[in-house]
């Protein structure tokens, strides 16, 4: 069940970009949609289509960018292929360019990552030295500054563009106006690390993996109050229990899935699978103990929020604030619990009225832990 | 002709053309969507929430004023879903605002206020701001920030970074400790701030605002030992009525003169007649550039000149282009000449002592306040105009004195120096100063009115971001041969960001224009930083028709024919660049940089 079947698998270096210049981008687009790969940064949005929206563009100046600005707590997968699968993600991005008809790529790598800058140089500088004169492509590297919110593709934009990174209003998308305000796309590194395989495996191949709607494989990086953290490379859909199994963390209080923007999950849901439309499968898995004071891990968890708003949006940068503080009233017995009723309201709106990802996913959590543990948080009763 | 897309608002079908917002689209239709961080004038940030409605199979809300109609699509505007997060989005806004209505210069005229109120909120939902946090800066001769009525919908910061183009303002900080601040948060006085006050104009709280100085004006009206003089500029009179009921773009001036009567002011004189000084010596220094320069080759002349009555605009370039500083007119504003002509050729005229005059000018404008304490405004012995009053604090002022403008009758200003001509009437909008200056400069060459029907220079008009014209010079008289057969091309711009655009192309070595007028702000005088709020594009516009329309009605409409000019001139100044006027009437400009940290600390 937990085998290294796509993403740690081994790649023969260059023959999927040997095939997609004889494909050309019609062809290649046209296979991705097929394969319905869907994007890895967590919102799961359908990476052929998105592919096709640039390419359909009258404008022929275009961008494709690799979102290697990996922030949600608790994730670390995108390290690993950054470290030691480099070729996958240049391949991907160069496979990518052809497709979309871009000239030029960046990689947007988190200022933390920056060790791992020289190895990510000589790799683009090997692909350009073999395929230089085959494809048109240049990568460059950029990189964040810290800020969680520019993971998220517009802010990564305006970031790039030079700008403070807050999210702009959709429509226009990227895939309209991006970078430069030309048409862009924005890809994770998991993402354009499994293009190479499906350009040489065929789309059906791919399929083979995971459940409908949700195909491939997906990395977990696997974290807490867990006998084996690491990560694990599996197929979508898989239930939360058997990777909880196979790691040693089904004796555990609750699991942090997908980041501190996705969800906490409760032993009575450990039956539910990761994949789109279930358990976030954003790639993070946080294994809460059976010790830890929930009240603690939340306020953790709000505090992250409240310091990573970029602050443009009134639910955002005024609810993140209220939740934490709302929640430590509450602990300290300082307030009703009716207000809790109006928190819980304000979490409502936070979801649908924020700006963008941040906002709107930020209180998953406090829904979830205030629900399943309110009276461990209010009344003390461990 | 654009697309038409078939759309629902509320259960009513309606067609627009594709690609406008659901705000504009519901305007249109007479359904009205609250607003908080939207401005006509600005560019759409989307950010305050408040706007949100909700669209059939979406299950995020989105906001009306930055979502376009790019489908068939069917929207609610008050469903129980927008209804609730707009409120709770507003009671967030309200709990971080430190709302001492009471005591707060935008009471009664505060949109957030006003949004409370529609919203019929009647109590904290969330625990409320009960102290201030932050300190006021109060640095500033002109702008007043009180961060904590700040409810960070950046609307200053889309004026002064995308409308101005000035960016004294930004964002400082993440998440729930963002704050609007000045480059190392300065104090405003200290940072590259042009004073043009357009961010108060915009701010929908108190969290901005001038620097009031009716405390000081109302302790001199009533010092029996002072004289208190106030001259009115043109785009006030257009305004203020707005401030007392009135539509905008009704002209009040008969009845304002009345008011400052009633109020105390010892003298009431108009600075059209000022604007009409202006023109006779900018005028002529017009004319004396183009002789150095095309007749004697010059080369320490520059080309084009720049108009100077725009306090906003100076200091502007003088942080942008200091390198440019040559091309301003050495003239001062009108404001400033009227007040050394005040302490000097007035005073001696019905002989008082300058030291007792105050001056009192009341501008559109936040910049004069600045410009009024410019070191080098002090030509008269004194300090030319003591106080720069904006429209909206005169208003006060009139409401604090208990009359209501609807009760005045229309009384005429103080003479001499209460005469102004229509080509000073017109300085209150963009493109006027060149209109006036035109009608001056072409019959003094010539001998013969500008070849426009009725005088009116319709070219440069209007609010397009430039306007041009050109003049041929035919049959001038003798004394101005050397004019014979030149075009004199001229341009106007308003708003900083587009004098930009213009000094942008003079880097270039893309300008052939001989004289440029630039106002600082967007419109000219009658949409500045010290008009009545709210001032948009359709209340610009309305202020320039009433200013318009007054002008055709004025008996003198040409500055050189101003008889109290003639007057002054005979009587005081001798000549027009006489010895006289270059001690009182011109001046000299500081460069002053980007870079208030001196170019070493600059990375």
């Amino acid at each position: 069940m937990i085998e290294k079947k796509v993403l740690l698998n081994k790649l023969d270096r260059g023959e999927a970009i040997l095939r997609a210049v004889k494909m050309g981008s019609e062809k290649i687009v046209s296979l991705i949609k097929d394969s319905e790969l869907r994007g890895r940064g967590g919102a799961g949005f359908p990476t052929g289509i998105k592919w096709e929206r640039v390419l359909n563009q009258s404008e022929k100046e275009r961008y494709l960018i690799c979102n290697a600005d990996e922030g949600e707590p608790g994730t670390f997968k995108d390290r690993i292929l950054l470290e030691e699968y480099t070729e996958k993600m240049i391949e991907g991005m160069i496979i990518g360019q052809i497709a979309i008809g871009a000239k030029k790529s960046f990689i947007y790598l988190r200022q933390e990552y920056k060790f791992l800058a020289e190895k990510i140089k000589n790799t683009i500088e090997e692909y350009k030295k073999l395929f230089g004169d085959k494809v048109d492509f240049q990568i460059d590297l950029r990189f964040g500054a810290g800020a969680y919110v520019c993971g998220e593709e517009f802010a990564l934009i305006e970031s790039l563009n030079g700008f403070r990174g807050e999210p702009r209003n959709k429509p226009p998308f990227p895939t309209e106006k991006g970078f430069k305000n030309k048409p862009t796309v924005v890809n994770n590194v998991e993402t354009l690390c499994n293009i190479p395989h499906i350009v040489l495996n065929g789309a059906s191949w791919f399929k083979k993996f995971g459940v409908k709607g949700c195909y491939g494989t997906k990395l977990f990086s696997v974290a807490g109050d867990v006998e084996k953290p690491g990560i694990y490379e599996v197929e979508m859909g898989i239930p939360l229990i058997e990777l909880l199994e196979h790691v040693g963390g089904v004796d555990s209080k609750a699991v942090q899935v997908g980041g501190y923007a996705g969800t906490t999950v409760v032993p009575e849901d450990y039956y539910k699978t990761l994949c789109f439309g279930d358990l976030p499968p954003g790639g993070s898995i946080i294994v809460i103990g059976k010790n830890r004071d929930m009240g603690k891990v939340l306020e953790n968890i709000l505090e992250f929020f409240l310091e990573e708003s970029c602050g443009q949006c009134t639910p955002c940068r005024e609810g993140n604030y209220r939740l934490l503080e709302g929640l430590r009233l509450l602990r300290d017995g300082k307030a009703s619990i009716k207000y809790l009723k109006t928190l819980f309201t304000l979490c409502d709106v936070m979801k649908i009225s924020a700006k963008c990802g941040l906002g709107q996913s930020s209180p998953n959590s406090f829904l979830a832990i205030m629900k399943n543990f309110k009276d461990e948080i209010l009344y003390n009763e461990r | 002709m654009s697309e038409k897309i078939k759309i629902k608002i509320d259960g009513k079908e309606f067609e627009v053309e594709k690609g406008i917002t659901i705000l504009e689209a519901c305007k249109r239709f007479g359904i009205k969507i609250p607003t908080l961080c939207y401005h006509p004038d600005l560019t759409v940030a989307g950010i305050c929430r408040i706007c949100v409605v909700e669209i059939e199979g979406m299950d995020k809300l989105q906001p009306a004023c930055a979502y376009p109609i790019d489908r068939e699509m069917s929207i609610k505007t008050h469903s129980n879903k927008v209804r609730i997060a707009r409120k709770t989005n507003l009671e967030l806004i309200l709990s971080e605002h430190y709302g001492d209505c009471y005591t707060c210069v935008r009471n009664g005229k505060c949109e957030l206020q006003k949004l409370a109120a529609d919203f019929g909120i009647d109590r904290y939902i969330f625990p409320s701001v009960t102290s201030p946090k932050y300190k006021i800066d109060n640095s500033s001769h002109a702008i007043v920030r009180d961060p904590n009525k700040c409810i960070h919908c950046k609307r200053c910061i889309r004026t002064c970074i995308d409308l101005q183009q000035v960016a004294a303002l930004e964002t400082a900080n993440r998440g729930h400790n963002v704050q609007i601040q000045t480059a190392l948060n300065k104090p405003i006085s200290e940072v590259i701030c042009i004073n043009c006050g357009q961010c108060i104009n915009r701010c929908p709280t108190g969290a901005l605002r001038a620097k009031d100085p009716a405390d000081e004006i109302w302790d001199a009206i009533c010092d029996p030992s002072k004289f208190v003089v106030i001259q009115t500029a043109p785009s006030p009179r257009a305004a203020i009525g707005e401030e007392f009921g009135y539509p905008p773009g009704t002209c009040v001036t008969g009845k304002l003169n009345a008011a400052l009567r009633r109020i105390g002011f010892d003298r009431i004189f108009d600075t059209n007649f000022a604007a009409d000084l202006t023109i006779m010596e900018e005028g002529s220094e017009l004319i004396e550039r183009l002789k150095r320069k095309l007749v004697e080759g010059d080369k320490s002349v520059k080309l084009p000149m720049f108009t100077s009555c725009s306090p906003g605009w100076v200091k502007f370039i003088e942080h942008y282009y200091p390198q440019y500083l040559d091309h301003l007119s050495t003239c001062k504003s009108p404001q400033q000449m009227f007040g050394a002509i005040i302490k000097t050729y007035y005073a001696q005229k019905i002989g008082i002592d300058p030291a007792k005059i105050v001056t009192v000018a009341l501008m559109p404008c936040a910049a004069k306040k600045f410009e009024c304490n410019r070191p080098e405004m002090r030509d008269s012995g004194y300090k030319d105009v003591d106080y720069g009053l904006t429209t909206r604090e005169m208003a006060a002022m009139i409401k604090e004195a208990g009359i209501d403008l609807h009760d005045m009758p229309d009384e005429d200003f103080d003479h001499p120096l209460g005469l102004g001509s229509g080509a000073g009437l017109i300085f209150g909008s963009t493109g006027g100063v060149m209109e006036a200056a035109l009608r001056t400069v072409y019959e003094i060459v010539t001998g013969r009115p500008v070849p426009f029907k009725d005088l009116d220079i319709t070219p440069i008009r209007g609010m397009e971001w430039i306007r041009e014209a050109s003049l041929v010079m035919e049959n001038v008289k003798p004394e101005y041969k050397f004019l014979e057969g030149v075009e004199v091309k001229v341009a106007v711009a308003h708003g900083t960001a587009n004098a930009k655009k213009l000094l942008r192309r003079l880097e270039e070595g893309k300008l052939d224009y001989h004289f440029i007028e630039i106002m600082a702000c967007p419109g000219g005088c009658l949409g500045g930083g010290g008009q009545p709020i709210p001032t948009t594009p359709e209340i610009r516009e309305a202020r320039a028709r009433a200013i318009y329309e007054e002008e055709k009605r004025l008996p003198v409409r040409k500055s050189h024919e101003n008889p109290e000019i003639k007057q002054l001139y005979e009587e005081f100044l001798g000549k027009p660049l006489g010895e006289l006027s270059h001690k009182l009437l011109h001046t000299h400009y500081t460069p002053r940089g980007k870079y208030f940290l001196g170019e070493e600390n600059v990375l």
